[in-house]
Protein backbone atom coordinates (compact mmCIF):
# COMPACT_ATOMS: atom_id res chain seq x y z
CA UNK A 1 0.00 0.00 0.00
CA UNK A 2 1.00 3.29 -0.70
CA UNK A 3 0.11 6.71 1.13
CA UNK A 4 -0.25 10.20 -0.71
CA UNK A 5 -0.38 12.20 2.21
CA UNK A 6 -3.01 15.13 1.86
CA UNK A 7 -2.02 18.32 3.72
CA UNK A 8 -3.65 21.09 1.44
CA UNK A 9 -5.13 21.79 -1.92
CA UNK A 10 -3.78 20.92 -5.33
CA UNK A 11 -3.26 18.28 -7.78
CA UNK A 12 -3.08 15.04 -6.03
CA UNK A 13 -4.60 13.46 -8.44
CA UNK A 14 -2.56 13.14 -10.95
CA UNK A 15 0.10 11.38 -8.19
CA UNK A 16 -2.45 9.12 -7.86
CA UNK A 17 -2.96 7.85 -10.54
CA UNK A 18 0.56 7.43 -11.87
CA UNK A 19 1.33 5.59 -8.91
CA UNK A 20 -1.53 3.23 -9.59
CA UNK A 21 -0.04 2.66 -12.95
CA UNK A 22 2.47 0.69 -11.36
CA UNK A 23 -0.24 -2.23 -10.11
CA UNK A 24 -0.16 -1.27 -6.47
CA UNK A 25 -2.84 0.31 -3.99
CA UNK A 26 -2.43 3.69 -3.08
CA UNK A 27 -4.66 6.26 -1.10
CA UNK A 28 -4.60 9.96 -0.33
CA UNK A 29 -4.78 10.31 3.17
CA UNK A 30 -3.72 12.77 6.03
CA UNK A 31 -4.48 9.96 8.54
CA UNK A 32 -1.02 9.66 10.53
CA UNK A 33 -1.31 6.01 11.26
CA UNK A 34 -1.80 5.02 8.28
CA UNK A 35 0.59 7.22 6.48
CA UNK A 36 3.00 6.14 9.24
CA UNK A 37 2.20 2.16 7.97
CA UNK A 38 1.75 2.19 4.58
CA UNK A 39 4.86 0.45 2.54
CA UNK A 40 5.61 4.14 0.77
CA UNK A 41 4.66 7.87 1.69
CA UNK A 42 4.29 10.14 -0.85
CA UNK A 43 4.81 13.66 -0.06
CA UNK A 44 3.30 16.02 -2.54
CA UNK A 45 4.53 19.99 -3.17
CA UNK A 46 1.57 22.43 -2.71
CA UNK A 47 1.75 26.44 -2.59
CA UNK A 48 4.66 28.00 -1.24
CA UNK A 49 7.14 26.76 1.39
CA UNK A 50 5.62 28.16 4.74
CA UNK A 51 2.03 27.53 3.55
CA UNK A 52 3.39 23.76 3.03
CA UNK A 53 5.20 23.71 6.39
CA UNK A 54 1.95 24.78 8.22
CA UNK A 55 -0.01 22.51 6.46
CA UNK A 56 2.83 19.72 7.32
CA UNK A 57 2.54 20.15 10.64
CA UNK A 58 -0.76 20.25 11.50
CA UNK A 59 -0.68 16.21 9.92
CA UNK A 60 2.46 16.08 12.20
CA UNK A 61 4.17 15.05 8.67
CA UNK A 62 7.62 15.82 10.22
CA UNK A 63 7.36 13.29 12.67
CA UNK A 64 5.80 10.74 10.11
CA UNK A 65 9.35 11.91 7.94
CA UNK A 66 11.36 11.33 10.97
CA UNK A 67 9.85 8.02 12.18
CA UNK A 68 9.96 6.36 8.57
CA UNK A 69 13.55 7.27 8.17
CA UNK A 70 14.06 5.41 11.59
CA UNK A 71 12.04 2.57 10.55
CA UNK A 72 13.75 2.56 7.33
CA UNK A 73 10.07 2.67 5.30
CA UNK A 74 10.26 4.61 1.74
CA UNK A 75 9.49 8.15 1.83
CA UNK A 76 9.14 9.92 -1.64
CA UNK A 77 8.98 13.84 -1.62
CA UNK A 78 7.71 15.74 -4.64
CA UNK A 79 8.99 19.46 -5.74
CA UNK A 80 8.21 21.43 -2.52
CA UNK A 81 7.56 18.17 -0.76
CA UNK A 82 11.11 17.80 -1.35
CA UNK A 83 12.02 21.26 -0.22
CA UNK A 84 10.69 21.09 3.33
CA UNK A 85 13.17 18.18 4.42
CA UNK A 86 15.35 21.22 4.12
CA UNK A 87 16.47 23.64 7.16
CA UNK A 88 14.96 27.22 5.30
CA UNK A 89 13.94 28.98 2.58
CA UNK A 90 14.36 32.10 0.71
CA UNK A 91 10.73 32.10 -0.29
CA UNK A 92 9.19 32.18 3.49
CA UNK A 93 12.16 33.82 6.09
CA UNK A 94 11.76 32.44 9.30
CA UNK A 95 10.08 29.49 8.90
CA UNK A 96 11.51 26.00 9.98
CA UNK A 97 11.90 23.15 7.45
CA UNK A 98 12.45 19.83 8.57
CA UNK A 99 15.68 20.28 8.88
CA UNK A 100 16.55 16.64 7.73
CA UNK A 101 19.24 18.28 5.61
CA UNK A 102 20.78 21.39 7.06
CA UNK A 103 21.11 23.26 3.51
CA UNK A 104 18.61 25.94 2.99
CA UNK A 105 16.42 26.73 0.04
CA UNK A 106 17.38 29.70 -2.06
CA UNK A 107 15.59 31.55 -4.96
CA UNK A 108 16.79 30.42 -8.95
CA UNK A 109 19.03 33.33 -9.95
CA UNK A 110 17.75 33.04 -13.55
CA UNK A 111 16.01 36.31 -15.79
CA UNK A 112 12.98 34.16 -16.12
CA UNK A 113 11.64 32.54 -13.21
CA UNK A 114 9.98 29.69 -12.62
CA UNK A 115 12.12 26.89 -14.17
CA UNK A 116 8.88 25.83 -16.54
CA UNK A 117 9.46 22.79 -18.63
CA UNK A 118 11.17 19.50 -19.50
CA UNK A 119 15.02 19.63 -17.93
CA UNK A 120 17.81 17.21 -18.40
CA UNK A 121 19.63 15.81 -15.54
CA UNK A 122 22.78 14.81 -14.43
CA UNK A 123 22.24 11.85 -12.65
CA UNK A 124 24.57 10.15 -9.64
CA UNK A 125 26.04 6.95 -11.25
CA UNK A 126 25.01 5.30 -7.66
CA UNK A 127 20.58 6.52 -8.15
CA UNK A 128 18.39 3.03 -8.56
CA UNK A 129 15.62 5.67 -8.92
CA UNK A 130 16.65 7.04 -12.61
CA UNK A 131 17.55 3.27 -13.39
CA UNK A 132 17.00 2.78 -17.21
CA UNK A 133 15.79 6.82 -17.54
CA UNK A 134 18.71 8.47 -16.57
CA UNK A 135 19.19 10.18 -20.06
CA UNK A 136 15.45 11.15 -19.86
CA UNK A 137 14.07 14.90 -19.40
CA UNK A 138 11.70 15.57 -16.44
CA UNK A 139 9.03 18.47 -15.65
CA UNK A 140 10.10 21.43 -13.26
CA UNK A 141 8.16 23.97 -12.43
CA UNK A 142 9.81 25.56 -9.36
CA UNK A 143 11.55 29.06 -8.67
CA UNK A 144 13.29 28.18 -5.48
CA UNK A 145 16.10 24.92 -4.85
CA UNK A 146 18.75 23.41 -2.76
CA UNK A 147 21.82 24.73 -4.57
CA UNK A 148 24.56 22.37 -2.79
CA UNK A 149 24.64 20.19 0.59
CA UNK A 150 26.60 21.98 3.76
CA UNK A 151 29.77 19.99 4.79
CA UNK A 152 27.49 18.41 7.61
CA UNK A 153 24.95 16.73 5.20
CA UNK A 154 27.81 15.66 2.80
CA UNK A 155 29.62 13.82 6.23
CA UNK A 156 26.53 11.79 7.43
CA UNK A 157 26.05 7.54 6.34
CA UNK A 158 24.68 6.72 3.96
CA UNK A 159 26.16 9.17 1.80
CA UNK A 160 23.54 10.94 -0.38
CA UNK A 161 23.00 10.30 -3.57
CA UNK A 162 22.54 13.58 -5.48
CA UNK A 163 21.19 14.55 -9.36
CA UNK A 164 21.88 17.75 -10.49
CA UNK A 165 20.11 20.04 -12.96
CA UNK A 166 20.65 23.44 -14.01
CA UNK A 167 18.58 26.36 -14.17
CA UNK A 168 20.47 29.62 -13.45
CA UNK A 169 23.48 27.74 -11.93
CA UNK A 170 23.55 24.14 -10.92
CA UNK A 171 21.18 22.82 -8.11
CA UNK A 172 19.98 19.65 -6.87
CA UNK A 173 17.80 17.70 -9.23
CA UNK A 174 17.26 14.47 -7.01
CA UNK A 175 17.75 13.12 -3.52
CA UNK A 176 18.32 9.33 -2.48
CA UNK A 177 19.36 9.16 0.99
CA UNK A 178 18.38 5.58 2.53
CA UNK A 179 14.87 5.57 2.87
CA UNK A 180 14.32 9.11 1.80
CA UNK A 181 14.52 9.85 -1.80
CA UNK A 182 13.05 13.22 -2.92
CA UNK A 183 13.09 15.03 -6.47
CA UNK A 184 12.97 18.54 -7.82
CA UNK A 185 10.53 18.04 -10.31
CA UNK A 186 7.22 16.19 -11.01
CA UNK A 187 7.63 12.73 -12.19
CA UNK A 188 3.77 12.50 -12.20
CA UNK A 189 3.91 14.80 -15.13
CA UNK A 190 6.73 13.48 -16.77
CA UNK A 191 5.21 11.33 -19.26
CA UNK A 192 6.40 8.02 -19.71
CA UNK A 193 9.81 8.84 -17.79
CA UNK A 194 8.46 9.76 -14.56
CA UNK A 195 5.94 7.03 -15.07
CA UNK A 196 9.51 4.39 -14.42
CA UNK A 197 10.84 6.66 -12.30
CA UNK A 198 7.48 6.34 -9.38
CA UNK A 199 7.75 2.49 -10.98
CA UNK A 200 11.33 2.21 -10.01
CA UNK A 201 10.34 3.89 -6.58
CA UNK A 202 7.32 1.43 -5.70
CA UNK A 203 9.45 -1.25 -6.65
CA UNK A 204 11.83 -0.59 -3.81
CA UNK A 205 8.95 0.14 -1.52
CA UNK A 206 7.97 -3.63 -1.65
CA UNK A 207 11.33 -4.54 -0.63
CA UNK A 208 11.13 -2.40 2.70
CA UNK A 209 10.97 -2.44 5.87
CA UNK A 210 13.75 -5.32 6.62
CA UNK B 1 34.93 18.82 -10.82
CA UNK B 2 33.58 15.42 -11.96
CA UNK B 3 31.87 14.43 -15.30
CA UNK B 4 27.90 14.46 -13.81
CA UNK B 5 29.36 17.99 -11.72
CA UNK B 6 30.29 19.48 -14.91
CA UNK B 7 27.80 18.64 -17.41
CA UNK B 8 25.22 19.85 -14.62
CA UNK B 9 26.12 23.25 -15.61
CA UNK B 10 24.71 23.13 -19.12
CA UNK B 11 21.74 24.47 -19.21
CA UNK B 12 19.31 22.53 -21.56
CA UNK B 13 15.72 23.71 -20.76
CA UNK B 14 13.33 22.35 -23.73
CA UNK B 15 11.40 24.77 -25.54
CA UNK B 16 7.68 23.74 -24.77
CA UNK B 17 4.64 22.71 -27.61
CA UNK B 18 1.49 23.02 -26.66
CA UNK B 19 -1.83 21.98 -28.62
CA UNK B 20 -4.53 24.06 -27.27
CA UNK B 21 -8.25 22.04 -27.23
CA UNK B 22 -11.30 23.97 -27.22
CA UNK B 23 -13.75 22.02 -25.05
CA UNK B 24 -17.73 22.85 -24.93
CA UNK B 25 -20.51 20.65 -23.22
CA UNK B 26 -18.01 17.76 -22.85
CA UNK B 27 -16.62 17.01 -26.58
CA UNK B 28 -13.81 19.20 -27.85
CA UNK B 29 -15.01 21.50 -30.59
CA UNK B 30 -13.43 23.10 -33.63
CA UNK B 31 -14.44 26.37 -35.74
CA UNK B 32 -14.71 26.24 -39.40
CA UNK B 33 -14.19 29.34 -41.09
CA UNK B 34 -17.67 31.44 -39.54
CA UNK B 35 -19.59 28.46 -40.29
CA UNK B 36 -19.89 27.60 -36.59
CA UNK B 37 -18.27 24.40 -34.26
CA UNK B 38 -18.33 21.06 -35.17
CA UNK B 39 -17.45 18.28 -33.22
CA UNK B 40 -14.15 17.42 -33.20
CA UNK B 41 -13.93 14.27 -30.81
CA UNK B 42 -13.26 12.93 -27.33
CA UNK B 43 -11.12 15.32 -25.29
CA UNK B 44 -9.22 12.36 -23.60
CA UNK B 45 -8.42 10.78 -26.84
CA UNK B 46 -7.19 13.56 -28.03
CA UNK B 47 -5.21 14.36 -25.50
CA UNK B 48 -3.67 10.82 -25.21
CA UNK B 49 -2.88 11.50 -29.25
CA UNK B 50 -0.73 14.66 -28.30
CA UNK B 51 0.60 13.38 -25.57
CA UNK B 52 1.78 10.37 -27.65
CA UNK B 53 3.15 12.85 -30.62
CA UNK B 54 5.13 14.82 -27.66
CA UNK B 55 3.22 17.23 -26.30
CA UNK B 56 4.98 18.96 -24.00
CA UNK B 57 1.62 20.55 -21.54
CA UNK B 58 -2.08 20.38 -22.71
CA UNK B 59 -4.49 23.25 -22.73
CA UNK B 60 -8.23 22.77 -22.71
CA UNK B 61 -9.68 25.66 -23.18
CA UNK B 62 -13.31 25.98 -22.16
CA UNK B 63 -16.04 27.57 -23.88
CA UNK B 64 -18.96 26.18 -22.59
CA UNK B 65 -22.03 28.76 -22.58
CA UNK B 66 -23.82 27.72 -18.86
CA UNK B 67 -22.26 26.35 -15.51
CA UNK B 68 -24.21 23.27 -16.05
CA UNK B 69 -22.23 22.57 -19.41
CA UNK B 70 -18.93 23.38 -17.18
CA UNK B 71 -19.10 21.06 -14.77
CA UNK B 72 -18.71 18.34 -17.24
CA UNK B 73 -15.73 19.89 -17.82
CA UNK B 74 -14.40 18.56 -14.15
CA UNK B 75 -15.37 15.48 -15.44
CA UNK B 76 -13.05 15.81 -18.85
CA UNK B 77 -10.42 16.86 -16.66
CA UNK B 78 -10.49 13.44 -13.96
CA UNK B 79 -10.26 11.49 -17.27
CA UNK B 80 -7.43 12.77 -18.14
CA UNK B 81 -5.73 12.97 -15.49
CA UNK B 82 -6.27 9.05 -15.54
CA UNK B 83 -4.33 8.52 -19.08
CA UNK B 84 -1.95 11.46 -19.05
CA UNK B 85 0.76 12.60 -17.38
CA UNK B 86 2.15 15.95 -18.30
CA UNK B 87 0.96 19.23 -17.61
CA UNK B 88 -2.61 20.30 -18.24
CA UNK B 89 -3.62 23.66 -18.07
CA UNK B 90 -7.58 24.76 -18.17
CA UNK B 91 -8.87 27.95 -18.90
CA UNK B 92 -12.62 29.64 -18.64
CA UNK B 93 -15.17 30.45 -16.74
CA UNK B 94 -12.95 30.28 -13.39
CA UNK B 95 -14.17 33.33 -11.55
CA UNK B 96 -13.36 32.17 -8.14
CA UNK B 97 -11.23 30.20 -5.96
CA UNK B 98 -13.73 27.53 -5.43
CA UNK B 99 -13.50 27.15 -9.34
CA UNK B 100 -9.44 26.96 -9.03
CA UNK B 101 -9.45 24.10 -6.11
CA UNK B 102 -12.11 22.20 -8.26
CA UNK B 103 -10.44 21.90 -11.14
CA UNK B 104 -6.83 21.43 -8.99
CA UNK B 105 -8.18 18.36 -7.15
CA UNK B 106 -9.67 16.55 -10.85
CA UNK B 107 -6.30 16.95 -12.11
CA UNK B 108 -5.45 20.46 -13.98
CA UNK B 109 -2.01 21.56 -12.60
CA UNK B 110 -2.82 25.05 -13.91
CA UNK B 111 -5.01 27.35 -14.50
CA UNK B 112 -5.97 30.33 -16.68
CA UNK B 113 -8.06 33.44 -15.95
CA UNK B 114 -8.89 36.05 -18.49
CA UNK B 115 -11.85 38.31 -18.38
CA UNK B 116 -12.33 37.60 -15.23
CA UNK B 117 -8.97 38.41 -13.63
CA UNK B 118 -9.53 42.62 -16.14
CA UNK B 119 -13.19 42.27 -14.14
CA UNK B 120 -11.38 42.11 -10.42
CA UNK B 121 -7.77 42.08 -10.48
CA UNK B 122 -7.69 40.69 -7.09
CA UNK B 123 -8.46 37.38 -7.79
CA UNK B 124 -4.68 37.13 -9.37
CA UNK B 125 -3.77 37.95 -6.05
CA UNK B 126 -6.11 35.51 -4.42
CA UNK B 127 -5.81 32.21 -6.12
CA UNK B 128 -1.52 33.22 -5.85
CA UNK B 129 -1.43 33.19 -2.49
CA UNK B 130 -3.89 30.15 -2.15
CA UNK B 131 -2.46 28.02 -4.48
CA UNK B 132 1.18 29.64 -5.92
CA UNK B 133 1.93 31.25 -8.40
CA UNK B 134 3.08 28.26 -10.56
CA UNK B 135 -0.71 27.21 -11.05
CA UNK B 136 -1.69 30.68 -12.55
CA UNK B 137 -1.52 31.58 -16.35
CA UNK B 138 -2.69 35.15 -17.29
CA UNK B 139 -4.61 34.71 -20.39
CA UNK B 140 -3.84 38.07 -22.40
CA UNK B 141 -6.01 39.06 -25.57
CA UNK B 142 -4.04 41.83 -26.96
CA UNK B 143 -4.50 43.88 -30.90
CA UNK B 144 -2.75 46.89 -32.07
CA UNK B 145 -3.98 50.03 -31.10
CA UNK B 146 -1.68 53.23 -31.81
CA UNK B 147 -3.70 55.12 -29.67
CA UNK B 148 -2.14 53.46 -26.23
CA UNK B 149 1.34 53.69 -25.12
CA UNK B 150 2.62 50.66 -25.65
CA UNK B 151 1.05 50.28 -29.02
CA UNK B 152 -1.11 47.41 -27.73
CA UNK B 153 -4.62 47.15 -26.10
CA UNK B 154 -6.24 44.52 -24.01
CA UNK B 155 -9.57 43.14 -25.63
CA UNK B 156 -11.96 40.68 -23.99
CA UNK B 157 -14.45 38.58 -25.10
CA UNK B 158 -12.53 36.64 -28.02
CA UNK B 159 -11.40 40.48 -29.24
CA UNK B 160 -14.52 41.70 -30.19
CA UNK B 161 -14.07 44.21 -27.13
CA UNK B 162 -11.78 46.78 -26.19
CA UNK B 163 -10.50 47.29 -23.00
CA UNK B 164 -8.97 50.31 -21.49
CA UNK B 165 -5.79 48.83 -20.46
CA UNK B 166 -2.53 48.56 -22.39
CA UNK B 167 -1.39 45.27 -22.74
CA UNK B 168 2.46 46.42 -20.93
CA UNK B 169 0.98 47.68 -17.76
CA UNK B 170 -1.73 45.05 -17.33
CA UNK B 171 0.65 42.50 -17.57
CA UNK B 172 2.91 44.48 -15.19
CA UNK B 173 0.54 44.64 -12.81
CA UNK B 174 -0.50 41.04 -13.12
CA UNK B 175 3.21 40.17 -12.26
CA UNK B 176 3.21 42.36 -8.86
CA UNK B 177 0.33 40.22 -8.24
CA UNK B 178 1.29 36.74 -8.62
CA UNK B 179 0.86 35.14 -11.79
CA UNK B 180 3.32 32.87 -12.79
CA UNK B 181 3.07 32.20 -16.75
CA UNK B 182 1.87 34.77 -19.50
CA UNK B 183 -0.31 33.40 -22.32
CA UNK B 184 0.01 36.33 -25.11
CA UNK B 185 -2.76 35.61 -27.84
CA UNK B 186 -2.23 38.32 -30.95
CA UNK B 187 -6.15 38.95 -31.55
CA UNK B 188 -4.83 40.61 -35.10
CA UNK B 189 -3.16 37.20 -35.86
CA UNK B 190 -5.46 34.96 -34.49
CA UNK B 191 -7.40 32.68 -37.07
CA UNK B 192 -5.06 34.36 -40.13
CA UNK B 193 -2.73 31.42 -40.45
CA UNK B 194 0.35 34.03 -41.18
CA UNK B 195 2.51 33.55 -38.19
CA UNK B 196 2.46 34.35 -34.44
CA UNK B 197 2.34 38.44 -33.98
CA UNK B 198 6.52 38.45 -33.41
CA UNK B 199 6.36 42.46 -33.30
CA UNK B 200 3.80 41.90 -30.11
CA UNK B 201 6.13 39.16 -28.11
CA UNK B 202 9.20 41.30 -28.58
CA UNK B 203 7.81 44.11 -27.49
CA UNK B 204 6.24 42.71 -24.20
CA UNK B 205 9.07 40.26 -23.80
CA UNK B 206 11.76 42.39 -21.87
CA UNK B 207 8.70 43.53 -19.11
CA UNK B 208 7.83 40.12 -18.90
CA UNK B 209 10.08 38.03 -15.98
CA UNK B 210 7.81 35.01 -16.42
CA UNK B 211 7.82 32.31 -19.01
CA UNK B 212 5.73 33.56 -22.29
CA UNK B 213 3.38 31.59 -24.27
CA UNK B 214 2.66 32.73 -27.86
CA UNK B 215 -0.44 32.27 -29.24
CA UNK B 216 -2.07 33.14 -32.44
CA UNK B 217 -1.61 32.75 -36.02
CA UNK B 218 0.49 29.61 -36.58
CA UNK B 219 0.37 28.31 -40.12
CA UNK B 220 3.45 27.26 -41.41
CA UNK B 221 5.92 25.07 -39.61
CA UNK B 222 8.25 27.76 -39.51
CA UNK B 223 6.08 30.07 -37.55
CA UNK B 224 6.74 28.58 -34.38
CA UNK B 225 10.59 29.06 -34.36
CA UNK B 226 9.88 32.87 -35.20
CA UNK B 227 7.83 33.10 -32.46
CA UNK B 228 10.43 31.63 -30.28
CA UNK B 229 13.33 33.53 -31.91
CA UNK B 230 11.22 36.67 -30.81
CA UNK B 231 11.46 35.31 -27.29
CA UNK B 232 8.38 33.17 -26.81
CA UNK B 233 9.45 30.31 -24.52
CA UNK B 234 7.06 28.17 -25.75
CA UNK B 235 4.07 28.15 -28.83
CA UNK B 236 0.53 27.38 -28.42
CA UNK B 237 -1.33 26.05 -31.26
CA UNK B 238 -5.10 24.85 -32.19
CA UNK B 239 -6.19 24.29 -35.23
CA UNK B 240 -2.59 23.10 -36.98
CA UNK B 241 -2.53 20.31 -34.61
CA UNK B 242 -6.78 19.86 -35.11
CA UNK B 243 -6.71 19.72 -38.89
CA UNK B 244 -3.33 17.68 -39.21
CA UNK B 245 -1.90 20.53 -41.09
CA UNK B 246 1.16 19.05 -39.17
CA UNK B 247 2.14 16.80 -36.12
CA UNK B 248 3.29 18.09 -33.24
CA UNK B 249 6.76 16.10 -33.29
CA UNK B 250 6.88 17.26 -37.17
CA UNK B 251 6.94 20.51 -35.40
CA UNK B 252 9.66 19.51 -33.12
CA UNK B 253 11.91 18.16 -36.02
CA UNK B 254 11.70 21.63 -37.57
CA UNK B 255 12.15 23.08 -33.98
CA UNK B 256 15.21 20.95 -34.06
CA UNK B 257 16.80 21.83 -37.17
CA UNK B 258 16.29 25.14 -36.45
CA UNK B 259 18.78 25.40 -33.34
CA UNK B 260 16.03 24.98 -30.58
CA UNK B 261 16.27 22.64 -27.57
CA UNK B 262 13.11 20.02 -27.76
CA UNK B 263 12.27 17.12 -25.65
CA UNK B 264 11.77 14.34 -27.87
CA UNK B 265 13.33 14.66 -31.62
CA UNK B 266 16.34 13.01 -30.11
CA UNK B 267 15.96 14.97 -26.98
Amino acid sequence: MIAILDYGSGNLRSAERAIARSGVEVKVSSNFDFCLSADGLLIPGVGAFGQCLTGLLEKRGDELIKLRMAEERKTLGICVGMQILFSESEESPGVAGVGIFKSSIKRLQAPITPHMGWDTLSVDPQSKLFAGISDQRFYFVHSYAAKEFLSEDLKREPKIVTTMASYGGPFIAAIEYGSLSATQFHPEKSGNAGLKLLDNWVTSCKESPR
Amino acid sequence: MDSTAASALIESLAVRVIPCLDVKDGRVVKGVNFSGLIDAGDPVELAALYDAQGADELTFLDISASVDERKTTIDIVRATAEEVFIPLTVGGGIRSIADVDELLRAGADKVSVNTAALQRPELIDEIARTFGSQVLVLSVDARRNDQFKSNFQVTTHGGSRGDDRDAKSWIKEALDRGVGEILLNSVDADGTKEGYDEEMIRSLRPITSVPLIASGGAGKISDFSSALAAGADAVLAASVFHFAIFTISEVKNQLKSDGFTVRGAGL
